[in-house]
């Protein structure tokens, strides 16, 4: 084999798929065209609450060209599994306004469409609700909340450190719901061959639907097979089969024609998922010097009448600062309204805005720096577990933005920076971000020419995951990375977990480790020589992952500093400046890795200033459902934005040292920009998203 | 399939023929740029589009008296760019520029974007009520989300602000609209193009069916007079208003208000033209103390909804600050 001297992890590297994607030969999703194919639209249902009376689809039918309406009354029985958003076309039970109630099938998209409107349903209308509200009496405690972690927790007597604390502060934050509106809106192509089923779809992990679509159909997971190359995002909603998965195999079952269903922007609001809307009530109490001595953390949020989901709202606060007496809870309300679903960080994202923004109230209480006031309250250890970290970069991230941004020089005064109109502040959070880490398998092979192919289910959602791949087999291999291509996106490939949680890539990246090694290995068995129809090594991380991931707390950190401008004659809030420090183990991609945290900042920015969903009241659905009503940052909200990382060695993670990235970008920067807006208008405002409504001085 | 059929106009004459003669389902279409979004969603339903995009009325012309005629096919990325505007009409250049995203003003007509229907959201959704949608099915905007309504000239029957940004800067200018119907040609002085919705909110304009925009005459710009446009929004651009102004301001030579010209966008269902306020104006001191006394008396009139309130602050301090920077440029320009 030959050597190479310097190692593909840590080489700057744009996507292998780059120019795939920009000259448009990359296929997505809707793109197939598997021949003979029909296409589906969805009709939802205009009520948030009921019953289906009936449903005539006879106008719908007498259009030309509709192959078929599938809804409750006739569409074949599937399955039930845990998310009952699935169990679609199987009730006439009404759990929210949007939810799919019939399928329409036609020759073209058009026709469909517009038959979708013909199809004439009278509803059982029930009274509903949609609103979270704290006073809801049925809010009640879910025992265990998203990831598997309890509700709870208690450490000490919260009550009396909080009485006996030198300061406190006592404080509600409220944060809307958020869609994730990924680029590309999901979208799948099924087609059955016989009791064999292929889905085209656009996921974030093609063996996760394959096991879930084969339990809704009740086949064996060898019987159904996902393929997705190429996927426009996901950020959480494509994490688990949405709705429409189900219904495109439906009416494919039904029609025995290939189905293809793209779901509009305005339907992702509905039924893809989105974040919880949260009302988070923050108590701290600390000593005179700016120890605390009391965390607590509770956080309301809501979810549907189908399906109970819980982020893990205060979930990272068990472990951020020290503090002997700490509780955490989370309470969730049934509403009728959609299932939220994961949007990146869940949790961490709307938890660690409340927690770090409630700190910098504190460091105001107390008149202590707010960099100095983390530090001073840095743990020894994983405060609720015991146990030691990994490693934890939050100081040395703290340190060195501080001194990047210049933040020695801040005067701590809210409200006296003033150039022209603009009420000018600075303000700084913690990110962090868990580095998880799940089971999967890969094999790599060896062609008699020389090349390399590593195989496995993995996804790439646009993050870069398939280059990142590459240059963890370049180096696992000990060749350069032109030689190795990595084929991912089809669950025909070695079974793999997920494109979320930020564990893709120690996830992935441990099993084409080890596959590689295997091969290396039997390379060098045959003494360096490898056969001319190549050699193959296949490899499963379980053992590997179940044995190393106990005994350390593993997390990356962050640190995010901005500087923001409220204009004091119209409330308009900018943010001029966004700096952003990672602690994040090894990066192994820098140019993916910038993208991925510079786009988490962008999306916390967007968080913070302009994203909410608006619950109408009356009807029960989120009003502004498009990307005119739904704000996402502009470039023109974007002012001067850096992210940069610090060299983190952990040998206690994977083998390539690394924690994910993906996520950790977006938790923490709406607090620094909340924080930063006190400190530039003295008001502090304690909901988002930071209106002009909200900062006008009136 | 819904179908329709398309035209493409060659002359005007034609194509207001075909919408006044026996074509009740057919629209003019533009740039398609908002008409096309509303067929989408079901709001409109065309029997026939008639593209009037490509008729002859795309120049920007010089007139005798010093103003300028625009075609009502001019995109409003050429208008935005037109030399002329730019310097003699600014007001109206920003406010194009302010609006949409550069790809939608590529398409965007000037005809199209005065008749851009409203943005309220239940407009918008085909399986709620709206009385100007269907009228008499009531408006759920009024208890609803209206945070983004209208506080002055709305009705019990609708509170929808009318979204264009370039019709509250030909409004300030006095603009005249050119139309041609069934009965011939005749003129509209801005603001009388656009109506309050009273009791018809399906109306959102004094055009009879068939009627064709054709082209805006601008008046020869006042040599003194000094104007901009300054939009509030939600995010820093490609989103409608909240709150908008278009502003002339002229002084005398002792630095006081000689002419001032104030519309309003994101306030009304039309763009509202603040006579009010001008006339307070006329002869008081080019001072913030004038300005806000001015904006307070225009904004008496609003009525503000139960989640809208902050309009009314929000348009008075946009209204000193506009007025006080035109000021300053008079000032500088007069050498004072
Ligand atoms: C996402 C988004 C954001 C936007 N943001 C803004 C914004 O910030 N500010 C803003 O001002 N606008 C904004 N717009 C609206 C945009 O300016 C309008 O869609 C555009 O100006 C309409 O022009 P058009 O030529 O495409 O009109 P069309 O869509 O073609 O037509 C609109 C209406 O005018 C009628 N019509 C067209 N031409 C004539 C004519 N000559 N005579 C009579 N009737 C005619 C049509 O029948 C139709 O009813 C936005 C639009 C979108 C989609
Ligand atoms: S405000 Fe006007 S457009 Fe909006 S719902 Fe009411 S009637 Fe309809």
């Amino acid at each position: 084999m030959s050597a190479v001297g310097s190692l593909a992890i840590g080489t700057p590297t744009d996507r292998v798929e780059g120019r795939e994607k920009v000259t448009g030969a990359a296929r997505y999703a809707f793109e197939q065209l598997p021949g003979d194919h029909a296409y589906a639209w969805l009709v939802q249902s205009e009520i948030a609450s009921g019953e289906i009376l009936s449903l005539d689809a006879s106008p719908a039918l007498a259009q030309e060209g509709v192959v078929a309406v599938a809804w409750a009354g006739n569409a074949p029985r599937v399955a039930e599994v845990d998310d009952r958003e699935l169990s679609v076309l199987q009730s006439r039970t009404i759990s929210y306004r949007g939810q799919i109630v019939a399928v329409v099938v036609a020759e073209s998209l058009e026709t469909a469409r517009e038959a979708a409107a013909h199809v004439r349903i009278d509803y059982e209308v029930r009274d509903h609700e949609v609103v979270l509200d704290e006073h809801d009496p049925a809010i009640y405690d879910p025992g265990t909340v998203n990831a598997g972690y309890p509700s709870e927790s208690v450490q000490g007597d919260v009550a009396r450190a909080l009485a006996r604390a030198d300061a406190a502060v006592d404080v509600t934050y409220r944060t809307p719901a958020f869609h994730n509106n990924a680029m590309e809106p999901h979208a799948t192509v099924a087609l059955w061959d016989g009791d064999d089923l292929t889905l085209y779809d656009s996921n974030q992990g093609a063996s996760t639907v394959r096991d879930t679509l084969a339990q809704v159909f009740e086949l064996e997971p060898e019987q159904v097979r996902v393929i997705s190359p190429h996927v426009g995002g996901g950020f959480g909603s494509k994490g688990t089969p949405r709705p429409h998965v189900v219904v495109a195999a439906l009416a494919a079952r039904m029609t025995g024609r290939p189905v293809k269903l793209a779901i509009t922007r305005q339907q992702m609001f509905a039924f893809t998922g989105y974040r919880t809307p949260t009302i988070q009530r923050l108590r701290l109490g600390a000593s005179g010097d700016g120890q605390l001595t009391a965390i607590v953390h509770e956080a309301l949020q809501q979810s549907s009448r189908l399906r109970e989901f819980t982020e893990q709202t205060a979930v990272a606060t068990r472990m951020m600062y020290a503090a002997p007496n700490r509780r955490t809870a989370h309470r969730l309300a049934r509403l009728d309204v959609p299932t939220p679903s994961w949007m990146r960080a869940p949790g961490e994202a709307p938890g660690m805005y409340a927690l770090e923004s409630a700190l910098d109230e504190l460091a105001v209480e107390l008149a202590i720096d707010p960099v100095e006031l983390r530090i001073r309250n840095e743990p020894p250890l994983d405060p609720e577990r015991g146990i030691p970290f990994s490693s934890r970069g939050l100081v040395a991230c703290l340190r060195l933005g501080a001194e990047r941004f210049g933040w020695a020089e801040r005067d701590p005064t809210p409200g006296v920076r003033r150039e022209g109109d603009w009420l000018v502040g600075t303000g700084v959070a913690a990110s962090t971000y868990p580095a998880y880490r799940s089971p999967a398998t890969a094999t790599a092979r060896a062609e008699g020419d020389g090349s390399f192919v590593v195989r496995i289910a993995a996804s790439d959602i646009g993050t870069g995951g398939r280059t990142t791949l590459t240059l963890i087999a370049a180096d696992a291999l000990d060749q350069p990375a032109a030689r190795v291509t990595v084929e991912i996106g089809d669950s025909a490939l070695p079974r793999a977990g997920l494109a979320g949680g930020s564990m893709g890539t120690a996830s992935w990246g441990t099993a084409v480790t080890l596959a590689c090694r295997a091969l290396v290995e039997r390379i060098e068995a045959l003494g360096g020589h490898v056969p001319a129809d190549g050699l193959e090594a296949h490899a499963d991380s379980s053992d590997e992952v179940r044995a190393t991931d106990q005994g350390y707390s593993r997390h990356a950190y962050g640190a995010q500093f901005a500087e923001v401008r409220v204009d004091a004659v119209t409330g308009e809030a900018r943010v001029s400046r966004l700096l952003g420090i990672f602690a994040a183990g090894r990066i192994i991609n820098p140019t993916t890795a910038r993208s991925q945290f510079l786009g988490g900042m962008t999306m916390g920015l967007s968080m913070a200033l302009l994203e909410e969903s608006v619950m109408d009241r009356e009807f029960g659905d989120y009003l502004n459902h498009d990307l005119a009503g739904y704000h996402v940052a502009s470039h023109a909200d974007v002012g001067e934005l850096e992210a940069d990382w610090i060299e983190e060695l952990d040998d206690h993670l994977n083998p390539m040292g690394s924690k994910g990235i993906g996520e950790i970008g977006i938790v923490g920067t709406a607090a620094a920009i909340g924080n930063a807006v006190f400190h530039a208008t003295g008001r502090r405002v304690r909901e988002l998203p930071l209106r002009l409504d909200r900062l006008l001085a009136t | 399939m819904r179908p329709f059929a398309y035209e493409r106009a060659e002359e005007a004459a034609g194509a207001i023929a075909t919408l006044t003669d026996g074509a009740p389902g057919a629209m003019y279409l533009g740039g398609g740029t908002n008409l096309v979004d509303l067929m989408k969603l079901g709001v409109a339903a065309p029997d026939l589009l008639v593209d009037v995009s490509h008729l002859p009325h795309d120049r920007v012309e010089q007139l005798p008296d010093g103003g300028l005629r625009i075609g009502a096919a001019v995109l409003n990325s050429t208008l935005a760019a037109d030399r002329t505007v730019r310097e003699r009409y600014p007001v109206l250049s920003q406010a194009l520029l302010a609006g949409a995203s550069g790809q939608l003003r590529n398409l965007a007509t000037v005809g199209g974007n005065l008749l851009q229907r409203t943005r309220c959201a239940y407009f918008m959704d085909v399986s709620k009520p709206c009385n100007k949608r269907v009228p008499g099915s009531g408006c759920p905007a009024r208890e609803g989300d209206h945070r983004n309504h209208a506080i002055i000239g709305h009705s019990e029957a609708c509170v929808a602000t009318h979204p264009s940004d370039m019709a509250v800067a030909l409004v300030a200018l006095g603009a005249t609209v050119e139309v041609r119907g069934a009965a011939g040609a005749r003129t509209i002085p801005l603001p009388g193009l656009h109506r309050l919705p009273g009791d018809a909110p399906e109306r959102d304009t004094v055009l009879d069916p068939g009627d064709l925009i054709t082209a805006v005459v601008l008046p020869p710009s006042a040599p003194g007079a000094v104007s901009r446009y300054r939009k509030i929004r939600d995010r820093a651009s490609y989103a409608f208003a909240v709150v908008s102004i278009a502003a002339l301001l002229e002084l005398d030579e002792d630095g006081a208000v000689r002419e001032a010209r104030i519309a309003f966008g994101g306030l009304a269902h039309a763009p509202w033209r603040a006579l009010v306020a001008e006339e307070e104006l006329r002869g008081l001191p080019a001072t913030a103390e004038s300005f806000g006394r001015a904006a307070d008396a225009e904004l008496a009139q609003a009525r503000p909804l139960r989640d809208n309130g902050f309009k009314v602050p929000l348009a008075r301090n946009l209204t000193v600050r506009t007025l006080g920077e035109l000021a300053a440029q008079a000032e500088r320009r007069s050498g004072r």
